[in-house]
């Protein structure tokens, strides 16, 4: 499904990405760890099309397409969501408002007659149960005073609302409270198939007890040095960052 | 950033939807302005001596005034003998239905969107047309008449109903009260007039259009809504022009009287021609708006969308004389490409207990200067009043301008008055966040433009709401891809 090759990104010149590469499949799980500042927002905003980091080098291909050619809605579009580790506020605008438009851009995209008021409230509906969110955040201005908790809760109702291919989901579980994390995991479990991906960046070994990925990637200065499985994060979680920064400076 | 040029680079308008002539032969007064043209618009008008002589008062002042030079636009300077004060489009005697209008003209309305036969049997709007200066029809007048609802255009209720327009003509907007009210007051010749008798709701909200048509045609209706004792009424005013490439001015008069309890509802949706992109042509809308809230517990609320014109000098104000009236002002103005907006409202707080709410929602883009001007007064006897004024700027690009002139005079302690302001910036990251979920660019800033404007497209009536909405996108449309 997505196959990214030797990418580099920088933002004012300054690189981030120095060259990543990773297959994601259908049906597939992928975690991202690694230390604060190592490049996975770049990454994931890279792959969602932010305009502000250039790629210098490689490729991504996704569904057999050259991924990087897309705009950030045609990558939309075609089934790429990003839920943001800082989702933005629009006011004014509440959820609802913005799920309508956004869900009709997308099935006109598709070829399909954009949904009446009666079925897109029915599919609301539907979604509103499986992450088990208040109509009444839903009616409010999008993020607008949202709690940390309720934001993140929002974008996995997105999520479920848009039933993307390809998910990031950008921390999700960072300012979610434990009861949240259970839901908004069910909700991610609940979505996945043997047609669709997701890539859960991560700093706790926690959330992946409820999304159990099928490979584990430490991210570092910009670079994947290290893939393992599960255990990888078990190792982490235990050991922290330190002896792979050491490995690395023995190995060079 | 760079984004953010991109933005600026593509703000570039789309063409004007309603930029086309009609083809009716107009009969218009020669150009220029003197005695004999405020003569010969009031013989035209087969009006009464008095109203003549109140014109001509009016003009004699004029001339003695000078232009304001206080807002914040630029433009050459105004020509006055070089505009035609006067042009019907030319029919038979005044029509009494529908059928005996030049088929010309109806088809005009269609086009804008308005067919009166479609309104009549429809929508439940009653419409009163002013194409150019010549009122053309009034829609439901019978329907109305039955509530004892007067709604006819001015030259009628001059005809047929001269105590009232005696006693009501400029009682809020003086004739002398400023240049363009003066320039207005000598030359007007046609625009709405407006009853409503005590104790009666108005059961459809009252509507006019207006659209200038000849060309070197300056447009100075008047519209005189009189509300008497506990009645209701909710009033709507819509413009087009079509695109030309030299200026052409536009000075209405607005005037409201609302007694003791009563309570009107003014909206404005205005689309004239904005010019084009390179800042050639458009009109320069120099309009005075009023109203008096002359009863105890009378409200007059204004809600404006002001989209188009060059130039926009407008500041629709509220006296607020009787005890525990209300005034409110809602506002968004779009400005784009060279449009310049200096636009506002007064609230003059002279009863006790009085309360205005001012809600400005200034969107820039493109080069365009959009200025927010308000003044706040509370008169010493006006104990106990609140003013609360919201006043927001919204910035696409970094060519344009936002900018807020408020005037603050409170002049007894037990008053209060707050005033908040708040500039922004349409963010690239909210833009990028629309677009993640599919939305294209400029889906994306017509969403946010209406999400930021939301408050005061509230308060506009459904269908307008809605009208409002599309041209908000419409405006800024073409400027970002
Ligand atoms: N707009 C920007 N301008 C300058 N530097 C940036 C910008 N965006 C990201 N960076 C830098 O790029 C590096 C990688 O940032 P990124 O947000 O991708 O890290 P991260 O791995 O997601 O970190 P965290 O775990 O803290 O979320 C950081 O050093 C950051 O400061
Ligand atoms: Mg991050």
């Amino acid at each position: 499904m997505l196959k990214i090759q030797n990418l580099h990104a920088q933002i004012e010149e300054k690189p981030i990405l120095n060259g990543i590469s990773l297959t994601v499949n259908a049906g597939e799980v992928h975690a991202i760890m690694g230390p604060n500042g190592s490049g996975k927002s770049t990454l994931a905003a890279t792959l969602a099309g932010r305009e502000e980091y250039t790629v210098t080098q490689g490729s991504v291909e996704y569904m057999g397409k050259n991924l990087l050619e897309m705009t950030p809605e045609e990558r939309a579009r075609e089934g790429v969501f990003l839920a943001f580790q800082y989702p933005v506020e629009i006011p004014g605008v509440s959820t609802i408002n913005f799920m309508k438009t956004a869900l009709n851009q997308i099935r006109v995209h598709r070829g399909e007659a954009p949904l009446d008021a009666v079925a897109f409230l029915k599919l609301m509906k539907e979604k509103m149960k499986l992450v088990e969110i208040d109509q009444s955040l839903l009616n409010r201005s999008l993020n607008e005073g949202f709690s940390g908790g309720e934001k993140k809760r929002n974008e996995i109702f997105q999520m479920a609302m848009l039933e993307p291919r390809l998910s990031i989901l950008d921390e999700t579980d960072s300012g979610l409270d434990i009861d949240a994390l259970r839901i908004v995991a069910h909700g991610v479990n609940a979505l996945r198939s043997k047609n669709n991906a997701t890539i859960v960046v991560t700093h706790y070994q926690r959330l992946l007890d409820y999304i159990v990925p099928d490979f584990v990637h430490v991210l570092y200065k910009g670079r994947i040095v290290k893939s393992g499985t599960r255990e990888l994060a078990l190792e982490l979680e235990e050991k922290g960052y330190d002896w792979i920064k050491a490995d690395l400076a023995t190995a060079r | 950033m760079a984004k953010d040029d991109h933005i600026i680079q593509e703000f570039t308008s789309r063409e004007y939807e309603h930029g086309w002539v009609s083809d009716l032969e107009a009969d218009a007064a020669p150009k220029g302005l003197s005695e004999d043209i405020v003569r010969f618009i009031s013989r035209r008008k087969s009006e009464p001596e008095w109203l003549l002589e109140w014109r001509l008062k009016a003009y004699r002042h004029w001339t003695t005034m000078v232009e304001p030079k206080w807002p914040n636009v630029t433009y050459p300077a105004i020509n006055y003998q070089d505009i035609i004060y006067y042009s019907a489009p030319k029919q038979k005697a005044s029509p009494t239905s529908l059928d005996e209008i030049d088929p010309e003209l109806l088809k005009t309305f269609e086009k804008l969107g308005i067919s009166l036969t479609e309104q009549k049997r429809l929508s439940g709007i009653a419409v009163d047309a002013v194409l150019d200066s010549v009122s053309v029809a009034t829609t439901f007048k019978e329907k109305l008449g039955e509530l004892g609802i007067i709604f006819c255009s001015f030259s009628e209720a001059v005809r047929e109903h001269p105590d009232l327009i005696k006693k009501y003509l400029g009682s809020v907007v003086p004739a002398t009260d400023n240049y363009f009210a003066a320039l207005n007051s000598a030359v007007f010749s046609d625009g709405s007039f407006c009853y409503i008798p005590a104790g009666v709701r108005c059961p459809m909200e009252l509507s006019t259009y207006f659209r200038i048509n000849a060309a070197k045609t300056g447009q100075f209706e008047r519209t005189l809504i009189v509300a008497d004792e506990g009645s209701y009424v909710s009033y709507l005013e819509g413009c087009t022009a079509p695109m030309r490439d030299e200026n052409q001015l536009h000075a209405a008069v607005v005037e409201i009287y609302a007694m003791k309890n009563a309570e009107v509802k003014y909206s404005t949706v205005q689309n004239w021609y904005p010019g084009n992109k390179d800042g050639v042509g458009g009109i320069y809308n120099f309009v005075t708006k009023r109203g008096l809230c002359a009863g105890d517990h009378a409200k007059i609320s204004w809600t404006q969308v002001e989209t188009g014109s060059a130039i926009t000098w407008k500041y629709p104000s509220c006296v607020l004389k009787g005890d525990y009236s209300v005034g409110e002002f809602y506002s968004v103005a779009v400005t784009n490409n060279y449009q310049q907006a200096d636009t506002g409202t007064k609230m003059i707080h002279l009863g006790k207990n009085t309360k205005s709410r001012i809600v400005s929602k200034g969107i820039s883009a493109g080069k365009s200067q959009n200025s927010y001007r308000g003044q706040v007064h509370v008169h010493k006897r006006a104990v106990q009043s609140r003013n609360f004024s919201q006043c927001d700027s919204l910035l696409l690009g970094d060519q344009c301008g936002a900018h807020t002139f408020p005037y603050i005079d409170v002049e007894n302690s037990s008053s209060r008055v707050e005033h908040e302001a708040t500039t922004s910036k349409i963010g690239e990251d909210q833009i990028f966040y629309c677009q993640q979920r599919g939305i294209d660019e400029e889906s994306a800033v017509a969403l946010i433009v209406n999400g930021y404007a939301k408050e005061v497209l509230n308060q506009l009536p459904m269908e307008f709401a809605v009208e409002a909405q599309k041209l908000l996108a419409l405006t800024l449309e073409g400027s970002v891809g």
